[in-house]
């Protein structure tokens, strides 16, 4: 009987779960990893990206995007859009081609992979002769000519992907033709470059690697013109009036050719950047304007000796000509034109290098670039904290996107160029903020409201110290008449002046706009929000946490030296306060309270509490274990020459890789030889036994000391009948400290000390590390913020009832009571899975079904990768799922949780995935990209390859469209499963 | 087992002489054999009627052997009851002298003096090496064997009693392959193995591991599909009352069972816990956290139960400082000189610190430990908390750098 009820009981909890949570991975923010590939649709106006995993990635206006993987484990190499159309075609390192599309489902737009194929040659070929190297997406939509290795070229109808062996075009028919005095007709080597003549569909020009290019015509089935260049060939382009072709090639020049339908010998090159050995001019673009000069585009071709090293993208309109200098390797780049054909002047240049994405408005003096509202590189400089802030208030809000915005006068004006698709997410509810703390000493803020992880401000505070950084090592020293005339451009700067500057803990007061940062080497900023520019002082307080404890000698960094003159602090953020952490470790625990105007903070040494408003110290607390050396060490000397060496040699795979030009070939040969040689290294590695000691924990572990939380509550500390402020910290050896602070009346706050009393100490049992403490109040929710009770944004807490302690290690989660502290409830963790707490949140949960219930939960993430939602104040298990990889350390590190149940966590060093744990707060893409308008392409001539008129993409469409759309969208459907069953009949056969 | 006491001898009268030894100093007064009433009274009636309220003892009494055995809880006191015929000899010791005093040799040679905490079996003729015993709270159960009659024959349930020890549990773990039978046929599958002991450590001392065994569950959690690293967490976290089932390497040394018996006949329990009368040890009910509810009861332990249960390892220690008797403003002037604060906590620790522990049993447990006996020594502590000495005991024991808490 007693069952059965309880049994009712547990089910109706289950659904409760139900529409409280719920677990979605939403959105990856931030710049892809290894980008390898990059292709435009300008009758979509979306972009595409594929990585050397194997994700392609669609973006268009912000808020637009999609994501698709594909099964292999294999690069993407080339991304192609069928001309006007929604479907695009990948090529993959594993010679594998594949068939996107963007289907509508439900009036939302998803990416699916609707086909796949591999060229299948003669029976007995090598398998160079099907080595796809040259793809091109015929302007009809349904062809795709496909160049190999082996210099062939074969034709296959798309989408189905359906052989069309009599159009082939093989080597040995060019061949013949091949006049005979040109050098290298014995080989003409692979399919280096397809190009279809802009003004003839029938004509296409296919550049073979040892150089000579041939104008096909595909009617006719025959040359119409052979090219004989000599140089090694990297690109082609044929202009848009049809009448030229240019080449690029290896030793740095390009040759422009008249397509005249004769053979002629005459070679017209030119190597910009001459005289000395160049680098390859890896492809070239000219785009022709409607008044004045064309515009050139290429990039390579650098002198090799001088600037063998850079990667630029050479610009030449008329007078002007810059040498555009990214940060690292070019992957590709295409131009977006005007006009709704998009066959206008070029007005934007979007460049894909391996760490970001840059785009430079063509149209605006200067060639300012314009600001990416996604795929901003997180990593500019490397990661090392980050914090998430939920519902900002307007007005700090606005205050910070001011401040943003005097930072960003060097961007230009206009407008994001890529615009395709609708973005139909609905308006974020609240404006979240996150704040991430970079290696070189800045905190950026990122607006995290919506699926587009926009930068509004950039906080350095590198500058209130003196730096090894030499000021003369100035980026934009552009000389006046240097050649080549160089220009920086993309903010991807990896490199860290000095790398105490780090930033590794960050606490915002939304309220008050009050701001603490801490640092590698034990530094505590204090800032405050100011509209204005200030020249200030900023004087560091030393505190001393070993206070006095003899026989310690600090083995790690010295202190960053602090500049004594004022510095001249631009309108934001600026600090006011410095503590100095003696010995300079890393700050490990930090937390503000706005409300009592305190800051306290932790290292692996003790913690202290400083007054910012008197600026002095209140308490300093030395946690140090006595016969614990190791913490005088600095941060772990072994554990980084591993991690080094793993690195390095990373490094030199990716030299190998990066010095590897880009054919495939090759490529693959070598990028297995480096995958071979890491795994070697590896396995090296591993050839140590792996065991585990199985000990138990004792006093006499180092670290025990490491303050891993520090925590600020005002409640029942001594008596049942008075609450107090109070100050808890927690410690790497499972002891939590618990000290009563006295504040001084409000009108005093200025004169009178604030002191802290020592009131309680627990020493946890198992010991384990403390990485939680949370009050709840009486009805067991979490106490609020300061000051958000003051601003009506919280319910004021239950302070009539028993408030309850909770602390949280990484094994277990136990209540007490308070103020007398006895154990009241606890859930383990460890001793019953195996798996420890790594990051711990307090989130809100509401219910899908009614507006008004909600429940507050810890939310955890464990180190195997596991999230948890853990009941409060039951402390009860309510869901898990898996998140992360459990070998990926460091994005189980990198995770931090919203107040509402979502979620962050770093995929690569340069991308968050979002996740969300509930079921009212899920932030993800909701978008819709609609089919051109005119898919059959039965017109003949068309201007221009993906010249498509783009009237579909007026939003305010007649409902005739609308059906239309659906006929259309039928139909396709319909053609899809047909393209499939074609597949698999190729697949037979 | 404790049938004796419940069912009083025929013989018995109903009034039990005592005679009680402290030092020098003799008492004689009698007890109702019917109505022994608890231990923690008859203890308040010695120190009563020595008129040593204060002092901790250890009680012993002559058994009808002449064996000294020890009088700590309600058990053995009941037993010592129903037996004494009709004179029921006492001899207290203050239990700080007593702790010294034990020691295998030494008090053997002291044979007849009463002050000894030993027995000699009354047969110097066999020339048997002199079984001693101690008072259970000095034996440190090391290991036991667990749950025989519910394991299948190759596999052995060993549980580790880290409690209060500085030996280090002393093993490592290691991944390896072991085979199963599936209906598949034979199935290589991922294992966790031991791979080294530690010599001197608790578990090659108490030779129930070794080297290659394979582990099956931890705290009876299976270790299936878990990582190194995971399984290594779990032991860790359970280190304090570590059971492991393992599947020993060496079959040839595990426990044969007789066919038709079944349940808990082989103990390899390593304590000696041959039946002395104290009914300490004794089947319970099994009371561990992790163990499944369905576990049958026949456990073989000789560990009290109290202490079984501790391993909720609730003992967390809090030290309150300061507190209401302490005037809030008391060093508030001093507090512009931070450097002075630090020593306060520790100083206010050592004189007001009061131990809370949420485990009574724990207190138990001890079994020597009177409720209410000692806490009249309390007089300037705060709280009302019994066990002031212990948190005292413990904080220097912390010190030390050794477990804390029993």
């Amino acid at each position: 009987m007693k069952r059965f009820r309880r049994h009712g009981q547990e089910s109706q909890r289950d659904r409760l779960k139900q529409e409280l949570f719920q677990f979605n991975k939403t959105v990856e923010h931030g710049f892809p990893h290894q980008p390898s590939a990059l292709g435009y649709s300008p009758s979509l106006q979306l972009l595409a990206i594929g990585t050397r995993s194997g994700a392609i990635k669609l973006y268009g206006a912000p808020g637009v995007e999609f994501m698709g993987l594909h099964d292999e484990n294999a690069a993407v190499t080339q991304v192609h859009f069928l001309p006007c159309q929604v479907e695009l075609v990948t090529l993959l390192d594993d010679n594998s081609l594949h068939m996107w599309t963007l289907r509508a489902h439900k009036g939302l737009s998803e990416l699916l992979e609707i086909g796949r194929f591999t060229l299948t040659g003669p029976p007995g070929a090598p398998p160079s002769v099907t080595r796809v190297t040259a793809v091109l997406a015929h302007s009809s939509g349904e062809l795709l000519l496909l160049g190999t290795e082996g210099g062939h070229v074969f034709v296959v109808e798309v989408p189905g992907f359906r052989e069309l062996e009599e159009r082939n075009i093989s080597l040995d028919q060019v061949a013949s033709s091949v006049p005979d005095d040109y050098i290298g007709r014995r080989n003409l080597e692979h399919v280096e470059a397809l190009q279809e003549n802009p003004v003839n569909p029938n004509q296409v020009v296919i550049g073979y690697g040892r150089g000579l290019m041939v104008i096909w015509d595909l009617e006719r089935q025959c040359a119409v013109q052979h090219i004989p260049a000599t140089q090694q060939l990297e690109s082609v382009w044929w202009t848009e009036d049809g009448g030229y072709i240019l080449s690029s090639h290896s030793d740095g020049s390009y040759c422009q050719w008249m397509v005249s339908g004769e053979d002629e010998d005459e070679e017209k090159s030119d190597i910009p950047y001459g005289h000395f050995p160049c680098k390859a001019i890896s492809k070239i673009v000219q785009l022709p304007t409607e008044e004045g000069p064309p515009f050139l585009l290429f990039s390579g071709g650098m002198p090799r000796a001088s600037y063998g090293d850079r990667h630029c993208i050479t610009v030449i309109h008329s007078k002007t000509h810059v040498a555009l200098d990214f940060t690292s390797r070019i992957i590709d780049f295409f131009t977006i034109r005007d006009g709704p054909q998009h066959t206008g002047d070029p007005s934007a240049l979007v460049v894909l290098v391996e760490e970001e994405l840059v785009v430079i408005d063509l149209q605006t003096e200067g060639w300012p670039v314009i600001q990416t509202p996604y795929l901003v590189p997180l990593h500019s400089s490397a990661i090392t904290c980050s914090h998430h802030v939920s519902a900002i208030p307007l007005k700090l809000w606005e205050r910070v996107i001011a401040a943003g915005e005097l930072q960003n006068t060097h961007y230009s004006k206009k407008p994001w160029p890529i615009t395709g698709g609708q973005n139909l997410a609905p308006d974020p509810p609240q404006r979240d903020l996150l704040l991430t703390g970079h290696e070189d000493g800045t905190v950026r803020f990122w607006d995290a409201s919506g699926v587009c992880l926009y930068p509004m401000y950039k906080l350095s505070t590198a500058g209130v110290f003196h730096t090894d950084a030499d000021p003369n090592d100035n980026m934009n020293q552009g000389t006046e008449g240097e050649w080549p005339p160089f220009r920086k451009v993309g903010c991807f700067d990896p490199y860290s002046d000095d790398p105490r500057l780090g930033v590794q803990k960050i606490h915002l007061c939304k309220y008050s706009g009050y701001l603490t940062i801490a640092g590698t080497a034990g530094q505590i900023l204090v800032l405050e929000l100011n509209d204005e520019a200030a020249e200030q002082t900023v004087e560091a307080k030393v505190v001393d946490l070993l206070q006095g404890q003899e026989g310690f000698r600090w083995k790690g960094h010295t202190r960053l030296d602090v500049r004594e003159e004022p510095v001249l602090f631009p309108p934001g953020f600026q600090p006011f306060a410095l503590v100095q952490c003696q010995p300079p470790a890393v700050v490990t625990a930090l937390t503000l309270h706005s409300e009592w105007k305190l800051v306290a903070f932790g290292t692996s040494h003790g913690f202290g509490l400083y007054d910012y408003q008197q600026k002095n110290n209140v308490l300093i607390k030395c946690t140090l274990n006595p016969t614990d050396q190791l913490a005088m060490e600095g941060p772990l000397s072994r554990v980084k020459s591993i991690k080094k060496s793993l690195r390095q040699s990373f490094r030199r795979i990716r030299r190998s890789r990066v010095s590897l030009r880009k054919h495939h070939v090759h490529n693959a040969a070598k990028l297995q030889e480096a995958n071979a040689r890491l795994e070697a290294e590896l396995a090296e590695m591993e050839l140590a036994p792996v065991q585990r000691k199985i000990e138990a924990r004792s006093s006499d572990d180092s670290f025990t000391g490491l303050v891993r939380t520090i925590y600020f509550a005002d409640t029942f500390l001594s008596d049942s009948s008075h609450s107090t402020p109070s100050l808890w910290a927690g410690t790497n050896g499972g002891c939590v400290f618990a000290y009563m602070l006295r504040l001084p009346p409000v009108e005093h706050r200025a004169e009178e000390p604030v002191t802290a009393q020592p009131a309680k100490e627990i020493q946890l049992m198992h010991r384990a590390p403390v990485v939680g403490i949370v009050v709840l109040d009486g009805h067991g929710a979490p106490l609020p913020e300061p000051l958000e009770v003051a601003h009506d944004l919280a319910r004021s807490p239950d302070m009539q009832g028993s408030h309850h302690l909770l602390v949280i290690s990484e094994e277990q989660f136990k209540v007490f009571t308070l103020p007398k502290v006895s154990a009241k409830m606890k859930l383990k963790l460890t001793a019953v899975d195996g798996s420890r707490v790594r990051r711990v949140g307090v989130a809100w949960f509401g219910s899908n079904r009614s507006e008004d219930y909600g429940e507050s939960g810890l939310v955890v993430l464990t180190n195997q990768g596991d999230v948890h939602v853990v009941s409060l104040p039951t402390v009860k298990m309510q869901v898990h799922y898996p998140c992360v990889r459990r070998e990926d350390v460091s994005g189980i590190a990198s995770c931090v949780f919203t107040k509402h149940g979502q979620g962050f966590y770093l995929i690569s060093p340069s991308e968050f995935e979002r996740f969300s744990l509930s079921t009212r707060c899920v932030v993800e893409p909701r978008c819709l990209v609609e089919v051109p308008l005119h898919p059959g392409s039965s017109n003949k001539h068309r201007p221009q390859p993906d010249g498509a008129s783009s009237a579909h993409r007026n939003a305010r469409q007649g409902s005739e469209d609308a059906e239309v759309l659906q006929e259309i969208q039928k139909s396709l459907e319909g053609d899809q499963t047909s393209f499939l069953e074609n597949n698999v009949k190729s697949a037979v056969a | 087992m404790n049938k004796n006491h419940r069912v009083p001898s025929n013989r018995s009268l109903s009034a039990v002489e005592v005679k009680s030894k402290f030092g020098a100093e003799f008492r004689r007064f009698s007890l109702d054999r019917s109505k022994p009433g608890r231990f923690d009274e008859f203890y308040g009636l010695l120190q009563h009627v020595h008129r040593i309220p204060n002092v901790e003892l250890l009680v012993g009494y002559a058994d009808v052997h002449g064996d000294l055995l020890p009088i700590n809880n309600d058990d053995n006191y009941h037993k010592a009851i129903s037996t004494a015929s009709p004179l029921l000899r006492l001899f207290l010791q203050r239990k700080e002298e007593a702790d010294y005093t034990f020691g295998t040799n030494s008090l053997t040679r002291k044979k007849n003096t009463v002050l000894s905490a030993v027995l000699l079996r009354p047969d110097p003729n066999r020339k048997k090496p002199p079984v001693i015993i101690s008072l259970p709270r000095d034996f440190r159960p090391v290991s036991s064997i667990i749950d025989v009659d519910i394991l299948p024959e190759t596999h052995r349930r060993v549980r580790l009693y880290k409690h209060g020890q500085e030996k280090p549990l002393g093993f490592y773990i290691r991944d390896g392959s072991s085979v199963r039978v599936t209906p598949q046929g034979l199935e290589k599958v991922p294992g966790i193995f031991i791979s080294r002991m530690v010599p001197g450590g608790l578990a090659e001392s108490t030779g129930l591991l070794a080297v290659n065994d394979e582990v099956l569950e931890v705290n009876g959690i299976e270790v299936a599909g878990k990582s190194l690293d995971q399984v290594t967490d779990m032991m860790i976290a359970n280190s304090h009352n570590l059971i492991i089932t393992v599947k020993p390497a060496n079959q040839r040394n595990n426990v044969v069972r007789s066919g038709g018996g079944g349940g808990g006949a082989a103990s390899g329990s390593s304590g000696r816990s041959s039946d002395s009368g104290a009914s300490y040890y004794g089947y319970s009910s099994h009371g561990g956290v992790g163990a499944p509810a369905s576990m049958p009861s026949h456990i073989i332990q000789n560990f009290p139960v109290g202490e079984l249960e501790s391993d909720e390892d609730d003992e967390d220690l809090v030290i309150e400082a300061g507190g209401e008797a302490e005037p809030i403003r008391r060093a508030s002037s001093n507090y512009s000189m931070p450097s002075l604060l630090r020593y306060e906590p520790h100083l206010n620790l050592r004189v007001a610190a009061t131990s809370t522990s949420t485990s009574t049993l724990s207190i138990n447990a001890n079994g020597t430990l009177p409720a209410s006996g000692s806490s009249g020594s309390l007089s300037n502590a705060i709280s009302t908390t019994p066990s002031l000495d212990r948190a005292i005991e413990r904080r220097s024991l912390e010190e030390d750098g050794t477990v804390i808490t029993l």
